[in-house]
């Protein structure tokens, strides 16, 4: 079984490979949102302090976003999803990884860029460092979240509006607690709260999404 | 030729199967029981169900009543235990194409859940023609090719007990044809099962046939 979830996640990593374009685009477009403001906005070192975290995870979360559609799309367009669903692997498990496949290809990329966007935004060192622990331990729960609703739009038509519709009120949570822990740590009141409370929402969905996508996807493929 | 250790196996059953899609019905009260070593076809004009059936067979689609058992037992409870005995090829192949013949048939056998060698693939693909192009992207290959290369899987499971094929003759010349039809007859004559859907008379020598035609509405 470990080597069906190895062999997953090493197909998506090479897929990904063989198509840059794909992570180049989600990656491109994090870096010209979030670069975009202090340009728009103007040189007040005090206002892009105060917004810098709030439009790193907003840039973050609609990245994540954009690469969703592709989650299961590909799979389910040339039969794979098929073999998968029929395989000797619960699904849950070769969701879960699938989507980690998803999270290093076009989340880990946004976590590794952030501290260098953030330097635009004036923002002092330790909380670059609270604003990365929290977009590492929260665009894994993005994923995950986005997961369920790729299953469940999977072969709709205009499934990519509907796809935003569900998983944008789920994504809220993540983006109020992910963007406040660097704004708490920027207050003096330190961010552990909201960085424990995060590392709990991904424990949770991590336990529950992958079953939950797993059902969802039984469902779209009949 | 043929084995008798056709007991080990179990049976696969259809108990009174209906299908509807919208508003049609496709087939209602249809049963069948295949034992090892029997060779089912299905065969029927295009839209009448043999997709949907087999789908149903090896437990992608819920039929609208009744169900399916395997050794007895319904497929739905059974889960991973019926799948990791099951081959299924359906009408797309699964084929990646930004991957090279190899790799897509590696992945193919280790979801399924058996490693393979660097040999065994060789060798598989070499007796589905392939001898020379393993290393070419499944993208610049034709559709018969392509077709050849899901099939090449076939070469390699000769250990699982039921092979469910949705239409695997199509897009291939004759000789992929022949060379199908061998490994399937080899399978069936294995003590295997095998259901097919198929608009070729296939010429395969299987001790049992049966044959379900699905009449369409």
């Amino acid at each position: 079984m470990l080597a069906a979830l190895r062999c997953v996640i090493h197909r998506d990593l090479l897929l990904a490979a063989r198509r840059m374009s794909d992570v180049l685009t989600v990656l491109l477009f994090f870096v010209i949102v979030v670069s975009l403001f202090p340009l728009g906005i103007g040189p007040d070192p005090a206002l892009l302090r105060t917004i810098a975290p709030g439009v790193v995870w907003v840039a973050a979360l609609l990245a994540s976003m954009l690469a969703l559609n592709r989650m299961f799309a590909s799979d389910h367009a040339d039969g794979t999803l098929e073999q998968m669903l029929l395989g000797a692997t619960p699904l849950g498990m070769t969701v879960a990884a699938k989507v980690f496949a998803h999270w290093l290809i076009s989340g880990l990329p946004l976590v590794l860029i952030s501290p260098v966007l953030a330097l635009q935004f004036d923002l002092p060192q330790e909380l670059i460092g609270v604003l990365a622990i929290s977009l590492a331990l929260g665009t894994p729960v993005l994923s995950l979240i986005g997961a369920i609703g790729a299953a469940l739009t999977l072969g709709l038509r205009g499934g990519g509006a509907l796809l935003s519709l569900l998983v944008l009120p789920l994504y809220v949570p993540v983006l109020i607690i992910g963007a406040g822990a660097a704004e708490a740590a920027a207050s003096g009141l330190g961010g552990q709260a909201q960085i424990l409370l995060l590392g709990g929402l991904l424990v949770f969905a991590a336990v529950f999404a992958p079953w939950a996508a797993a059902v969802a996807l039984r469902i779209s493929v009949e | 030729m043929i084995h008798t250790n056709t007991s080990g196996i179990p049976s696969l059953e259809a108990v009174d199967l209906q299908c509807t899609r919208g508003e049609r019905t496709l087939f209602n009260g249809l049963g069948f029981r295949l034992r090892g070593g029997e060779l089912l076809r299905i065969g029927g004009a295009n839209g009448s169900g043999k997709t949907s059936l087999l789908r149903i067979a090896c437990g992608l689609l819920e039929p609208t009543s009744g169900e399916v058992r395997w050794g007895g037992e319904s497929i739905r409870k059974l889960q991973e235990e019926f799948w990791s005995r099951l081959v299924y090829i359906g009408h797309s192949n699964a084929l990646k194409d930004d991957l090279t013949a190899a790799e897509n048939l590696r992945i193919a056998c280790t979801l399924a859940g058996f490693s393979v060698r660097e040999e065994q693939i060789g060798e598989a693909l070499r007796r589905l023609g392939f001898a020379g192009c393993e290393n070419l992207p499944a993208r610049v290959l034709s559709q018969g090719q392509r077709r050849r290369m899901a099939l090449a899987r076939l070469a390699l499971s000769d250990a699982f007990p039921l092979w469910i094929l949705d239409e695997p003759f199509a897009a291939l010349d004759t000789s992929a044809v022949e060379c199908v039809q061998d490994l399937i007859a080899e399978h069936v004559s294995r003590g295997a099962a095998v259901i097919l859907t198929t608009h070729h008379e296939a010429r395969i020598s299987a001790a049992a046939t049966l044959r379900i035609d699905l009449e369409g509405s």
